[in-house]
């Protein structure tokens, strides 16, 4: 159907929505069915068609007063809009009761037009952040707490969860619980500016071992640079990049921009933009204002060469 | 034939005395104004219940200028009341003093609060109880002062002797205004002036 | 010569030496004079009309051209700039300087004679309205064509409204148009209000006035209160731009959140302003072509303002996902599911209407009777957002899109555009053409749900709001391009009305007083009715004046005349708010220029606001200062002084 619907669920906080949409659809179709045919019958019924004169031509009459149809119309409209009034508090309830005792939290802070992803934890040294891509262990309730830094952003990954907006300020408590491994999609869904439309991100959950590994090479820092275009890669990232970004181990190490440490490991760049492959990379590097106008990274006005030793230095951040 | 309707045998022409139109157009406009008050009030307890301890810059605000610049409107109110007085009873003079010394001590209030606002420790810019207490304060006084052309321009119809015990609704509209600029300042001094005493948002 | 203080109305029929009297007397001079002067609520209200359906050409072309981007994924026609321009000013254009003002031009136009009055209670201030309302249009689309219009939709949240995000003009433009145009909204509010309450016919009591009464006058009480609102928070935004104060930015203790309450304090009892007068011209003109009275008057006037109130209290569920504490979302939520009832209420009435009735095809009686599809259609998709989890999906997707396009084009342009068929006839004294009527009415049908019934599935596919693009592979793409395709459809339909309206104003069959035999007082009168209106004043004895010999539900009838003259000057009745008793005889002000005046100054006073001039400021004040002393200085005809001595 699509990566962003939700008529489909794999995560628990969906599950429970996801029942309560389809029902209150259901019985909204039907409402315009019924009314529907009531209007069309009624309509059919006419007795001409024309203009004033036609319409003249049909005496005026009390008619019956016809109260009863408000009367039972509304009578029966209760009766799905009570359903859906209990099924909403219950399922309301059960979204609210988070989980308390979560082995993961995380804190994702939107920012225009990214995601700043931190993962906790009680050791200092295990604590690290990322960009983008969400990794969670299937099965498992993960906290998110959402942060502010610029402008109202909306978390939303439809088949995880219902949405959750980030507000300057203060910090809004979501939660996801994936039950499928998989890939899914996920969107910035509240308008934050010009490219409100490419902030996407992904959450990937995967089993308890899979997400171990992850995580713990997600704490290493950038490895050694072994050839020379390499070296002067990693000069050029931590002169120019670095301004913005951040790579572990190296020089670099601003936070306004995503972390690149481990940027190899994420299938997509510039917030699910572009795929993480060669010539986008490239190409984003290049001239990113051509394929994402108005996001905060510059035109890089690299040269050939320096562009090949970015690329090259870039490669070595698995 | 219509006879079902006594048609009637005696209609006042025009406004007599509060009777007419313009008392309800000035109460829709004080229903309104008292509704833009409201909303300041809104924001007011909301960012202050949302906020953080110590939110309310002053907890204790002093109130040597303002509980006598709140007795000061007050007394304006009941001048205010006489000078109408004084045009529905045809006391001329009464009612010139009542417009008058209405206009005064709305004046002295507009003053003093001038005074208030530079001894004031913080500024607009300074936080967000800041930003409301000079901007609900200064709605006010734009109130006060508009409150003050239309006492003055009562002042001048009576003196060219324009109104009687019978055509003055411009003058009950106006006076009435008065009133509710006087109000109005009491809610704004429980909330900015006794509310912190009673611990809101400290 | 002073005339009496209280005197008894002289009682008579119509004749040609009355006629002449009350035409002499009420007549607006003609050329750019009377047009600058008029206080005639009839040609006001068809310049709120005009000037409303020149806005929503504005904003339906700036829609075009949005889906025209959106016809396919990754769209280059417009740069995101230009895209988030343009579906913010669409946005203001159709909410602000569309749906409000035309339901001010038909009630403006409609309400006196409805009544049985000659004029709105406040002409002057009436006419300010409309040149507030023009001024405040031109002073924010100046901001859009200089490319200073609003970028951050028309709900503009803070903090991207702020100056650190937003540097240009283009908030500033926004915040003090819409404070600008606030005025011309809560002055004509109140002239409603004052109207319906103190100026009806004899006899007229509360329950026997039209629905359309019932539906203005509860969106006037409803704007007189929370305009304000919305008001104060553009204001407070305007001062956090250009003076530094701290109302919204988190960093000094001001509240994001805070313009959300504000605004949507406003908005949600504003969207119920935009389509409860409305759907009181539709509970008014579909039983004339039903050829009776509405099913369930009280039930329908008593829903209306149960509607009224009820919307007070469900602003938040516009902010479901903004973080705020279970147990209130749980209070909206509740009341958002409830609102369902009253609108329920109307569907049924207007359902036992048509089916108890005789229903007569006529290209008023299509828009009407569609209009009750697209209210369910977007009744039902509002129901489903009640509910606050299946709203954590659905909020700022299409989803909400496709509802409040069937909500706003359904319960809002469908019945303006019938009541425009309906009404012509007695405004121009010609009709629409009937058989354009119908292809007008089909196109419009088909190519609103064509663009707008695909939206829905476009929504729960999780297609996001407001991106200026979207990329392939995400399941959009056809759903998008059928959109685009439905909205040209619908924009053709558009303009075969335009062409209805231009083509009849100059060739239209004529029109007698009642053509379609319709029940109410405006009926009675010629079509165009003259400047007084009424020659006689009416009295009314039930809620269908002129279809009391057919109804028969009584004995008692009213009188259209044989009643009240009024003709010693420019006056007309006075009557008591619940059972309009008559209680004073009202002199009504002459034509003057004091409201144009007084609306330029304030338009001399916000672009000094603006531009941050403040000699342009000040002279806009103290231009609006005089003008108000001229206006209200104490008239002797106007019986608000006594007479000069000697």
């Amino acid at each position: 159907m699509s990566p962003l619907d939700y008529l489909h669920s794999a995560g628990r906080h969906a599950d429970i929505i996801r029942p309560l949409t389809w029902a209150t659809l259901t019985i909204s179709t039907l409402v315009v069915v019924i009314i529907l045919v009531l209007l069309w019958i009624a309509v059919s019924r006419a007795r001409a068609s024309g203009g004033d004169r036609e319409t003249r031509a049909v005496p005026v009459e009390r008619g019956t007063s016809g109260k009863r149809w408000i009367g039972i119309g509304v009578a029966i409209s209760s009766i799905p809009l009570l359903l859906t009034l209990v099924w909403t508090m219950v399922a309301l309830a059960n979204i609210s009761r988070t989980p308390s005792s979560s082995a993961l939290v995380i804190d994702v802070t939107p920012h225009q037009w990214w995601w700043e992803v931190q993962y906790g934890s009680r050791e200092p040294s295990q604590i690290f952040t990322t960009a983008n891509e969400i990794h969670i262990p299937v099965g498992v309730p993960v906290r998110v707490r959402l942060h502010g830094a610029d402008v109202i952003h909306s978390f939303w990954v439809p088949k995880l969860s219902g949405k959750m907006d980030a507000v300057p300020g203060q910090t809004n408590m979501t939660w996801l619980e994936a039950r499928i491994a998989g890939r899914y999609a996920g969107q910035c869904n509240e308008f934050c500016g010009f490219q409100h439309a490419h902030m996407a991100f992904e959450v990937v959950a995967q089993s308890q071992a899979d997400f171990d590994a992850w995580r713990a090479a997600q704490l290493a820092p950038a490895p050694e640079p072994t050839s020379p275009e390499q070296t002067r890669g990693r000069a050029l990232v931590e002169y120019r990049c670095g301004l913005c970004h951040r790579v572990l181990g190296t020089t670099a190490g601003a936070i306004s921009a995503p972390d690149l440490t481990h940027l190899m490991t994420r299938q997509k760049i510039a917030a699910g933009t572009l795929p993480n492959d060669a010539t986008s990379l490239a190409s984003w590097i290049r001239n990113p204002q051509a394929l994402k106008p108005g996001s905060l990274m510059p035109n890089q006005n690299l040269s050939g060469q320096e562009l090949a030793d970015t690329l090259a230095y870039l490669e070595l951040l698995r | 034939m219509a006879e079902m309707m006594q048609f009637p045998e005696r209609l006042p022409v025009g406004p007599i005395r509060r009777h007419g139109l313009g008392t309800w157009g000035v109460g829709a406009l004080i229903a309104s104004e008292a509704a833009l008050f409201t909303w300041l009030f809104f924001s007011y307890y909301y960012t202050g219940a949302t906020a953080g301890p110590g939110w309310v810059l002053e907890s204790s605000p002093p109130l040597q200028l303002a509980l006598p610049n709140t007795i000061v409107l007050v007394l304006s109110s009941i001048v205010a009341w006489l000078g109408e007085r004084g045009i529905l009873e045809r006391k001329h003079a009464l009612a010139l003093f009542g417009f008058a010394g209405a206009f005064v001590l709305g004046t002295i209030f507009f003053v003093v609060q001038l005074f208030e606002w530079r001894a004031k420790p913080y500024g607009p810019g300074d936080s967000s109880f800041a930003s409301l207490y000079f901007v609900t304060t200064g709605f006010h006084m734009a109130h006060v002062a508009v409150g003050l052309l239309i006492l003055a321009a009562l002042f001048g119809w009576t003196l060219l002797d324009y109104f009687s015990p019978r055509r003055n609704l411009s003058v009950s509209a106006g006076v009435l205004y008065w009133h509710f600029v006087d109000v109005i300042w009491l809610f704004v001094f429980a909330t900015y002036y006794v509310s912190p005493h009673l611990g809101f948002g400290t | 010569m002073r005339e009496a203080d209280y005197r008894a109305p002289e009682i008579g029929v119509d004749n040609a030496a009355h006629a002449a009297r009350l035409m002499q007397l009420w007549k607006t001079a003609p050329g750019l004079k009377g047009f600058l002067s008029t206080v005639d609520h009839k040609q006001i209200g068809i310049r709120y009309i005009v000037t409303a359906f020149a806005f929503l050409t504005l904003g339906g072309i700036e829609s075009l051209v949005m889906r025209l981007q959106l016809a396919g994924p990754n769209g280059t026609l417009l740069t995101p700039e230009q895209y988030n321009d343009l579906f913010s000013t669409h946005g203001m254009t159709m909410i602000f300087l569309y749906a409000s003002p035309i339901l001010s031009g038909f009630a403006n136009y409609l309400w006196p004679l409805l009544l049985g009055s000659r004029d709105m209670a406040f002409p002057r201030l009436n006419a300010l309205s409309y040149w507030i309302y023009l001024a405040s249009g031109i002073f924010l689309y100046a901001g859009f064509l200089t490319g200073n219009g609003p970028n951050d939709g028309w709900f503009n949240y803070v903090p991207y409204a702020e100056r650190t995000y937003n540097p240009g003009l283009n908030q500033d433009f926004y915040a003090l148009g819409m404070v600008f145009l606030g005025i011309s909204t809560t002055l004509g509010a109140a002239n409603f209000i004052v109207t319906a309450l103190r100026t009806r016919a004899p006899g007229m009591s509360l329950d026997r006035v039209p629905i359309m009464i019932w539906g203005t006058l509860t969106a006037s009480v409803a704007n007189l209160l929370v305009v304000p609102a919305v008001s104060l928070a553009f204001f407070l935004l305007w001062l956090d731009r250009q003076y530094g104060t701290h109302f919204f930015d988190a960093a000094q203790g001001g509240q994001p959140l805070l313009w959300q309450h504000l605004f949507w304090i406003f908005g949600h009892p504003w969207v119920y302003a935009i389509v409860l007068p409305a759907m009181g011209m539709v509970s008014d003109g579909l039983p004339v072509f039903c050829r009776r009275p509405l099913v369930g008057y009280a039930a329908v006037a008593i829903s209306t303002v149960a509607t009224m109130v009820l919307g007070f209290g469900v602003w938040v569920h516009h902010m479901f996902a903004a973080g705020l504490p279970t147990v209130g979302l749980s209070f909206f939520s509740g009341i958002s599911i409830v609102i369902t009832v009253p609108s329920a209420v109307a569907v049924f009435a207007w359902l036992a209407t048509i089916w108890h009735g005789r229903p007569v095809i006529t290209t008023a009686f299509l828009f009407f009777s569609s209009m009750i599809m697209l209210f369910v259609i977007g009744g039902v998709s509002g129901f489903m957002t009640a509910s606050v989890p299946v709203d954590w999906q659905l909020t700022d997707t299409y989803f909400i899109v496709a509802h409040l396009h069937y909500v706003l084009i359904g319960i809002n342009v469908f019945p303006v555009i019938g009541a425009t068929y309906f009404w012509f006839p007695k405004m121009t004294g010609k009709f629409l053409d009937e058989s354009l009527g119908r292809w007008n009415f089909w196109t419009m049908f088909i190519g609103f749900n064509l663009a707008f019934l695909p939206m829905h599935i476009t929504g729960l596919l999780g297609m996001p709001r407001r991106v200026y693009t979207y990329s392939s592979g995400m399941g959009w793409d056809t759903l998008n391009l059928v959109t685009s395709v439905g909205s040209f459809v619908l924009a053709i339909g558009v303009l075969l009305f335009v062409v209805n309206v231009v083509k009849s104003l100059r060739s239209g069959a004529v029109a007698s007083a009642n053509p379609w035999d319709a029940s109410s007082l405006e009926w009675s009168v010629p079509s165009p009715p003259p400047p007084y209106n009424f020659a006689v004043i009416p009295t009314v004895a039930s809620r269908h004046p002129l279809w009391e010999d057919r109804l028969n539900e009584s004995s008692a009838r009213s009188s259209v005349a044989h009643g009240m003259l009024l003709d010693a000057g420019k006056e007309t009745i006075g009557t008591s708010a619940l059972h309009a008793t008559p209680d004073m005889i009202l002199e009504m002000p002459e034509d003057t220029s004091a409201p144009f005046i007084l609306a330029f100054g304030t338009a001399l006073l916000f672009v000094g606001l603006l531009l941050r001039l403040a000699l342009l400021a000040g002279l806009g004040g103290a231009v609006v200062g005089l003008a108000l002393l001229v206006w209200l200085w104490p008239r002797e005809e106007l019986r608000e002084r006594e007479p000069a001595r000697g």
